[in-house]
């Protein structure tokens, strides 16, 4: 099993219906996609994620229905800093999807997938917590993990691991 | 960095309604679970979980570590899961190496993963049962848990925080006569589980408190995130041993139990009737066990055996280098869904070509799981969300991180 390179080249990737989807949906809705360890990631500009998650749950042959994961990634000193990460599954196809979102570090907010998956808010409010990144029309945005009057962001890069902040 | 937090404080919406607290000492609760109850006279308003106090950081403690240090560390999530995090955490970052496991261990990993869910499932089933006011079970369950925590301690060393799996394969070959104590229990467990229906099935007080109680539609199980038994018990037909097969399941007959009830009976079912699976399974485990190693041959990723260490140069150099440098992998990322007793535990890893991962996330199916609460009680009784907590099996360790 030895590694393959990671395609990164768009054109190449145009032929999978995931990302022709996307395409479809919206012309500026994907940012660049990779195929990297047999896991299809594709980065979705910010503005349209929803409606691309939209155009992934609703279409007929992917259906991806299923909201797997949200996390987030910090790129610290580089920008734009956060990378926001979905994973989608397909529980007809049983397929998973990875989704990505590139915010900057000052301005890092994003819409929140809530009216799309009602199960979005836990994993939402815990990127908010430990990152600091906003889920614009988030019911509940508020610490989930760390102490309500906590100050800063535990898994921020820039954040130490120990000793005193 | 001073946020706008919305208040955390649940206010009463009417009048007649008041303000329950619920936890997080509550026996009842399987860990530290707060519950912030509305209710109006028995019925529940609103119900709003609070979590959190067992958040211990392991997200940010695993980017300093190296990459084999993180496996114990993986334990401590679900304990009451241990293997499954550490195989779900040591097939992700094989899966960024590049590395083929041996058939032998990944024979081993399905048979002990298979006992992982029986004693999590004993657990489950034990407290669950008592939580109903069905003391005995919790007695008997114990009784076998008890006997899978000795093949674990035989095997690694370690009753419940194991790490025997490692990246690249296993810690070392089970010990002589380990199998054979593994035969005895999978031949006898089947009449337990036997032992605790007779008990519990058609027990018309156990029943009444479980039937049609926390209903859950499939619709909303999939919207609000469940996985695992809660969703199966709703009606979708998703595991990933089956589904995406990992770590050889693909070599295994098996079936996945369903209903489409959505109760806290039908997950009750459905979770008994995986006992019975899980003892198929780890018994095919044990009959088609092939020979050979256990360790993947890669000498810059997998320590050398003891012996080799001790007469070749080369062997020492490499334990040397890992130890104290730790091994890099390449530059990527990869999610590593395993299907675990509570359901889909995914490890998110991220490589950024150092010995020290970037980042790992773990997406834990009793935080995913909890979300379900609130749909399942919302305009029932009190006394139901106890049933509720019970059925969904949270830990809170998983949960919180």
């Amino acid at each position: 099993m030895a590694l393959q390179p990671a395609i990164t080249d768009i054109e190449q990737l145009k032929a999978r219906p995931e990302v022709a989807a996307l395409m479809e949906a919206g012309p500026n809705a994907v940012a660049g996609a990779k195929f990297d360890r047999n896991e299809l990631t594709i980065w979705v500009d910010r503005t349209a994620l929803r409606n691309a998650c939209n155009a992934l749950k609703n279409h007929p042959q992917l259906q991806y229905n299923a909201l797997a994961d949200v996390t987030c990634v910090d790129w610290y000193p580089r920008e734009p800093r956060f990378e926001v990460v979905y994973q989608l599954f397909s529980t007809a196809n049983k397929k998973y999807l990875r989704l990505k979102v590139r915010l900057s570090g000052d301005d890092a907010s994003v819409d929140s997938l809530t009216p799309i998956w009602p199960g979005a808010n836990f994993f939402e409010r815990e990127v908010f917590d430990l990152f600091g990144v906003r889920f614009d029309e988030h019911p509940d945005l508020r610490r989930i993990m760390m102490p309500d009057d906590w100050e800063g962001h535990p898994l921020r890069k820039d954040y130490p691991v120990e000793g005193y902040r | 960095m001073a946020h706008m937090t919305p208040t955390p404080v649940l206010d009463p919406s009417q009048d007649k309604t008041m303000i329950l607290n619920m936890g997080p000492q509550h026996p009842s609760t399987h860990g530290v679970l707060r519950l912030l109850l509305e209710v109006d006279g028995e019925t529940i308003v609103r119900i709003m979980p609070d979590i959190g106090y067992l958040h211990t950081g392991i997200e940010k403690t695993c980017e300093a570590k190296f990459y084999q240090q993180v496996v114990p560390m993986t334990d401590r999530i679900d304990y009451l899961c241990p293997m499954t995090n550490n195989l779900a955490y040591c097939l992700a970052v094989e899966k960024l190496l590049g590395l083929e496991i041996p058939p032998r261990a990944q024979w081993v990993r399905v048979l002990l993963n298979e006992l992982t869910r029986i004693n999590s499932h004993l657990v489950w089933l034990g407290t669950h049962a008592m939580d109903i006011g069905a003391m005995t079970v919790f007695l008997y369950c114990f009784r076998e848990r008890e006997d899978v925590l000795r093949l674990f301690e035989a095997v690694s060393g370690q009753r419940m925080m194991t790490s025997y799996f490692r990246i690249g394969g296993l810690a070392l070959e089970p010990p002589l006569g380990w199998f054979d104590r593994v035969k005895k229990f999978l031949l006898r467990f089947p009449g337990n589980i036997d032992e605790y229906e007779s008990l519990l099935t058609n027990n018309p007080i156990f029943v009444n408190r479980l039937k049609d109680v926390a209903y859950i539609s499939a619709d909303d199980a999939v919207a609000l995130c469940a996985t695992g038994p809660t969703l199966r018990a709703s009606g979708v037909d998703v595991d990933l041993r089956r589904d995406l097969p990992y770590t050889g399941y693909e070599n295994f007959k098996f079936n996945v139990p369903t209903s489409t009830a959505g109760d806290v009976y039908a997950r009750y079912l459905v979770r008994v009737a995986e006992l019975r699976e899980s003892q198929k399974i780890a018994t095919q485990a044990l009959e088609g066990l092939p020979e050979g190693p256990v360790k993947a041959d890669a000498p810059k990723v997998v320590l050398p055996d003891r012996e080799k260490m001790k007469t070749q140069m080369e062997a020492l150099i490499y334990h040397f280098k890992i130890v104290t440098e730790g091994f890099t992998v390449p530059e990527g990322e990869v999610y590593m869904p395993i299907e675990s007793p509570r359901g889909e535990m995914g490890y998110y890893v991220v490589s950024d070509g150092t010995a020290k991962p970037y980042r790992v996330h773990m997406r834990s199916p009793s935080f995913a799981n909890l979300q379900s609460l609130r749909k399942m009680c919302e305009g029932r009784l009190i006394a139901d969300v106890v049933a509720a907590i019970g059925s969904i099996d949270i830990v809170l360790g998983d949960c919180d991180r």
